[in-house]
């Protein structure tokens, strides 16, 4: 593949006994919607974390636009133009919608203690800036929460949270998008509209590539224009997701067909 | 730029309120017999239960929420009025001005623990330092007494810095671990330290402001005062600065990104916090305030000693801290007022006071973990109300 935006060689990652990852090897093409698939355990999330800096790898190489960036931490990772959400949602609950979102940006935030104590009015041009672009960013979603940006995020239902959630990570402008089942705890049917929220906004912003950790077929085969499939911790297919799907190998490790 | 569309509240409610607290303060401060003092407490609880009741508080702190800046000038005013209607009575000033010491010390414990969820259990030792700087310096230099009080707080920030670096890379409950260990040592260190007075202690200076000796009876004209005037007036002002520059930090990104780290430190990871970073300054400011607070307070007390400084206190500070609400300022205010003044006016309850505080710290977090005045969500109102193209 020509210039993949983030290729993945020989990555390993063991807890302990327990081996996650074994010899993965990806190439991720730009601006794609890329899927990962696997049953239970195959190693998805930590793959995720392993890319983003929370877990070191023990073996292998991540290099993303052409920077390896294997032995980065999370705070560099996030610079480099990575962003996630979590499987199991985790917003700051106690505070504001306006927060949450404002969190994703910190690295455009001015966050010296001098300018934040004592040049107020610079702090205030800087937070009605924000305040604006987390309301344009929240209203493609839904714009229903725009009007309650300074409530608590705790009262919101789930789909609400993973709205939110998306639109932390993507208010830095991410290169890549990582989406770890974001249909988790929602009804087929919220599961659709914010498959047709994020395919809005990936034709809204031209240069943003996607991984997406999803168990729901039906979302896979709607938006992902390739696909990946673990099972413990390995690689066993990668195509389209109707080349995946019919591969007799993934029906027997994922679909259950015998 | 539209809040949320709610009608503002009128101030009036809050006015209404401080001016009952105030008028309260003054009877339960004059109440001599314990009979009355008693009933008094008494009738406040059953007075706030039925105002709860008929959300008369509700009202009040919508009131007061959307009035900030008028709200806290008449608390101010009403402070300020309550300690004048006592100006010479020593007891009473002297209680007040150290309720105000210690608002200033919890402010700088719920900048650590309310805002970045460090909890410091060496609050009485780092106000300790402040003591003994301020007591020593005033002693042994001829350095403005202004800059002793700097002094103060800035040695006590860097004692928390140098302890807190070895363990800003773990997580957990590893601070709190060494802020105990430091708590222990620094009164053990202070009892064996002869040139510090040992057991003893040391007499500090009064507190003399470019040729003002605060520690002199008041007299203007007709009027006068007891000199704990003039300390309350110092330590007022020192105290609602350090409210303002804490309320400034709440309403900013420093406090957006304080919150983070103390919720989850993953994600504010992914979101490139750096979370030592915020760690040290929320703790190494608050330690600050925790020393300013106790350099002032050797002068206004004219003498030190290290039980002053006991574990046991550092423990009485968090509770009010807890008990106010974390992160929450105003809740800071009220609840060192409540924690300080009634012990003293009861003197049956001076013996207990440890375990009437524990008792107290675990009803709070059955019955109402979020302390007794919750911190409010961040609405960015002094950002608000600052002038600016929108
Ligand atoms: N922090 C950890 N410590 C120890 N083992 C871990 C850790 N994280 C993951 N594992 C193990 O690694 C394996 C892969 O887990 P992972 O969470 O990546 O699976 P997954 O594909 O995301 O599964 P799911 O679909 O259930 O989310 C599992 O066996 C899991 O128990
Ligand atoms: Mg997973």
């Amino acid at each position: 593949m020509q210039n993949p935006l983030l290729s993945i060689s020989n990555l390993g990652k063991k807890f302990g006994g327990v081996t996650a990852l074994v010899d993965l090897d990806l190439a991720v093409p730009r601006n794609r919607i890329f899927g990962l698939i696997g049953p239970n355990g195959s190693g998805k999330t930590t793959f995720f974390n392993v890319v983003t800096g929370i877990y070191p790898a023990t073996s292998g190489t991540v290099v993303f636009e052409k920077e390896d960036i294997t032995r980065f931490s999370p705070q560099k990772v996030y610079r480099a133009g990575v962003a996630r959400t979590f499987q199991r949602s985790r917003l700051l609950l106690p505070l504001s919608i306006l927060d949450n979102i404002t969190l994703g940006d910190h690295s455009q935030l001015e966050n010296g203690l001098f300018f934040n104590l004592f040049r107020r009015r610079a702090l205030a041009a800087q937070y009605r800036q924000l305040l604006d672009k987390s309301r344009d960013l929240i209203t493609i979603f839904d714009p229903g929460l725009a009007d309650r940006i300074f409530e608590p995020v705790v009262n919101l239902p789930m789909i609400s949270r993973r709205r939110i959630e998306i639109c932390r990570a993507l208010i830095s402008n991410p290169k890549l998008l990582l989406l770890d089942e974001p249909s988790a705890g929602m009804t087929h049917e919220e599961t659709h509209r914010l498959i047709d929220d994020i395919l809005q906004i990936k034709d809204k912003i031209a240069d943003l590539t996607i991984i997406i950790i999803e168990h729901e077929m039906s979302v896979m085969e709607r938006i992902t224009d390739h696909c990946a499939v673990l099972n413990f911790g390995q690689k066993i297919c990668e195509g389209t997701y109707q080349q995946v799907a019919a591969d007799p190998e993934v029906q027997k490790a994922y679909l259950g067909v015998d | 730029m539209s809040e949320p569309s709610r009608t503002h509240a009128s101030l009036l409610p809050s006015v209404a309120a401080v001016l009952a607290g105030a008028v309260y303060m003054v009877f339960f401060l004059a109440g001599e017999s314990q009979m009355v003092v008693f009933g008094l407490l008494v009738g406040a609880v059953l007075a706030l239960a039925a105002f709860k009741h008929w959300r008369v508080l509700d009202a009040v702190g919508q009131s007061a929420r959307d009035h900030q800046g008028p709200f806290s000038i008449v608390v101010v005013a009403a402070v300020a009025a309550v300690c004048l209607y006592f100006y010479d009575d020593a007891f009473v000033l002297f209680l007040l001005g150290t309720v105000l010491v210690y608002v200033l010390t919890c402010l700088g414990l719920n900048i650590q623990f309310g805002f970045v969820g460090v909890m410091n259990f060496a609050g009485a030792s780092f106000f300790g330092v402040g003591c003994y700087t301020a007591a020593v310096l005033t002693k042994h230099t001829a350095l403005p007494h202004l800059l002793i009080i700097v002094l103060g707080g800035l040695l006590a920030a860097l004692l928390g810095f140098v302890i807190l670096i070895p363990v800003l890379k773990t997580r957990g409950h590893y601070a709190a671990l060494v802020t105990i260990a430091f708590a222990l040592l620094f009164k053990t260190f202070l009892e064996v330290n002869d040139t510090l007075g040992g057991p003893q202690g040391l007499k500090a200076a009064g507190l003399n402001l470019f040729g003002w000796d605060v520690g002199r009876d008041i007299a203007i004209g007709d009027f006068e005062g007891s000199f704990y005037l003039g300390y309350i007036a110092v330590i007022l002002l020192l105290a609602i600065l350090g409210f303002i520059m804490a309320r400034r930090m709440e309403d900013s990104w420093i406090g957006l990104n304080m919150d983070a780290v103390r919720l989850d430190e993953t994600v504010s990871a992914c979101f490139g916090q750096s979370i030592p970073r915020w760690k040290i300054t929320a703790f190494t400011i608050g330690n600050f305030y925790c020393g300013v607070a106790g350099a002032f307070y050797a002068m206004m007390l004219g003498y030190i000693a290290p039980t002053n400084f006991t574990f046991g206190d550092s423990l009485i500070l968090l509770s009010i801290v807890i008990l106010g609400g974390l992160g929450s300022l105003w809740g800071t205010v009220v609840a060192t007022g409540i924690v300080i003044i009634i012990p003293e006016k009861f003197q049956v309850l001076q013996e207990y006071r440890f375990l009437l505080f524990s008792a107290l710290v675990i009803a709070i977090l059955l019955f109402r973990p979020q302390g007794l005045l919750p911190r409010p969500l961040r609405g960015y109102r002094t950002l608000k109300s600052l002038p600016g193209k929108s």
